[in-house]
């Protein structure tokens, strides 16, 4: 997920911070990593532009600041402008996440009147003939032109390079090109497993020494480029001892509302089992927020077993992700595998071995049939 | 080193308000949140194009400071700080 790269430096103080609002999980890219859901037509029936707005008006009351737009392709929502306008009005930092594919620059124009504070593009690599194998469409020279657009347009930008074995050699390349258009950040960020990803691990978890390359990559950029650029490089978990402070914590600061209003903590959270997700069409953000049994479920501390429940460094870590603990070990109670004091290390470590061996066979993200 | 002839001001990537819920200034920019302090409040809203002399000494006189040194000090000591993380720019 794009947001595993942010470090907020602001205590949520039991406060929603960051609204994640996925408007549609419809998309015409077919990205073989993409974060969403499998079964994505089982969330066709989307909020309307009023559901919408009056979720942003309770989030904001609940304290959130930050706004990400994503999806799916929140820009084949026709009523985006009209809901940028109705953030911006309630006091929120709108971002929006994109792959371009919808973007022209009229309506770059449009959504900067009407508010809108950055733009996050994902792309995938700097010769267009390798995007469009990356993403199943021609669409690697748009986003090269969009990302000019956005630029000439006056939005600050972050340039989103989700890094798999299939591009990580090639990562300089993007970096000139993030330099040329003055891009002020760069998030290089290895794929987390979840969704589609997790169905094509072995055909994209990069080797440790390619990861490696690539942090020398990264670390002669920074050199070169001091405050100009600010370069993000999401390490992949699997090749670390420690697990990522997931979220910052199970309902700490971050509140994803999905495209059929259901509430998560954690934008991969469906997966874990016997979760009752609340929803916004049922009940008030307050309570889904304060008292919903699933934001409710993994907060603090006291859910932990062993190794976590007695380890020091469990205000620091939070025991890592819920979410992969669930999809890789079973019981999202359990530390996550990443943990080298985990007894379930194994997982990864046969992960990472199995990934060594690639059989080239990819499955590409379905189309979601929508509204 | 920040010195007190440069002009600074705020970068465009970052905006700068004060923030009920939090009680507090904050920063905002993509992908991230920053909580200010009261002083730090106090320096960035200064940051729109003046030079850092200008802004010590509406910072000496506004909180009617003898002690113009220790000021300077702190001013260039954050202003070094804020430039470096991206959030103010000095002009050629
Ligand atoms: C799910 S996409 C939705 C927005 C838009 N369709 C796009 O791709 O830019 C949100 C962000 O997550 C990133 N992303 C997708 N799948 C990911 C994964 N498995 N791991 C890390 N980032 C991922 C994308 O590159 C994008 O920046
Ligand atoms: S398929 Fe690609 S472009 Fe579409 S939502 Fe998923 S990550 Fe974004
Ligand atoms: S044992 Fe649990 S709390 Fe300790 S470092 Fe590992 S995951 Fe974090």
């Amino acid at each position: 997920m794009s947001e595993a790269g942010s470090a907020p430096t602001l205590d949520g103080r039991g406060q929603p911070l960051w609204l994640v609002a996925e408007l549609t999980y419809r998309c015409p890219l077919r990205c073989s990593w993409c974060s969403n859901p499998l079964d994505l037509d089982a969330y066709d029936s989307e909020l309307s532009t009023d559901e919408w707005k009056r979720v942003l008006a309770e989030a904001r009351s609940l304290g959130a600041l930050q706004l990400g737009f994503t999806g799916g392709e929140p820009c084949l929502r026709k009523d985006l402008e009209e809901l940028v306008a109705e953030a911006d009005r309630l006091g929120y930092y709108t971002n929006l996440i994109t792959s371009g594919v919808a973007l022209t620059e009229e309506r770059l124009v449009r959504l900067k009147a009407a508010g809108l504070r950055q733009i996050q593009l994902s792309i995938q690599a700097r010769d267009p003939a390798l995007g469009d194998e990356l993403v199943g469409a021609r669409v690697g020279e748009h986003k090269i032109a969009i990302a000019r657009a956005i630029k000439a347009a006056g939005y600050p930008m972050v340039l989103n390079v989700p890094v798999s074995r299939r591009n990580v050699d090639r990562i300089e390349p993007l970096l000139a090109l993030a330099e040329e258009l003055g891009v002020e950040f760069v998030e290089l960020a290895n794929l987390q497993y979840y969704g589609w990803a997790l169905a094509n691990r072995d055909e994209l978890l990069p080797t440790r020494a390619q990861v490696e390359a690539a942090e020398a990559v990264v670390r002669a950029a920074r050199a070169r480029l001091g405050r100009h650029m600010t370069i993000y490089f999401v390490v992949p978990d699997y090749y670390e001892q420690r697990p990522k402070a997931c979220m910052n914590g199970w309902g700490a600061v971050h509140l994803t509302v999905a495209p059929d209003g259901t509430a998560l903590p954690c934008q991969a959270a469906r997966v874990i089992r016997g979760l009752e997700l609340p929803n916004v069409r049922r009940h008030p953000l307050e309570w889904i927020w304060r008292s919903s049994p699933a934001f409710q479920a993994f907060r603090g501390d006291l859910w932990m077993k062993e190794p976590c429940r007695s380890c020091d460094e469990r205000d620091k870590d939070f025991g890592g992700c819920r979410c992969q603990a669930m999809l890789l070990t079973g019981d999202p109670t359990n530390a996550d595998p990443v943990c080298a004091k985990s007894p379930h290390r194994h997982v990864i470590d046969d992960a990472i071995a199995s990934a060594q061996r690639p059989r080239g066979r990819l499955l590409m993200r379905a189309r979601a049939a929508g509204r | 080193m920040i010195r007190l002839d440069d002009v600074v001001r705020k970068s465009p990537a970052y905006l700068f308000r004060w923030e009920p819920s939090q009680d507090a200034h904050v920063l905002l920019y993509p992908e991230g949140i920053v909580k200010l302090n009261a002083t730090a409040a106090e320096i960035l809203s200064r940051c729109t194009g003046q030079r850092v002399a200008d802004i010590v000494a509406q910072l000496a006189e506004e909180f009617a400071v003898e002690a113009v040194d220790a000021i300077r000090a702190d001013v260039l000591q954050f202003l070094e700080d804020a430039r470096e993380r991206g959030w103010i720019r000095t002009d050629a």
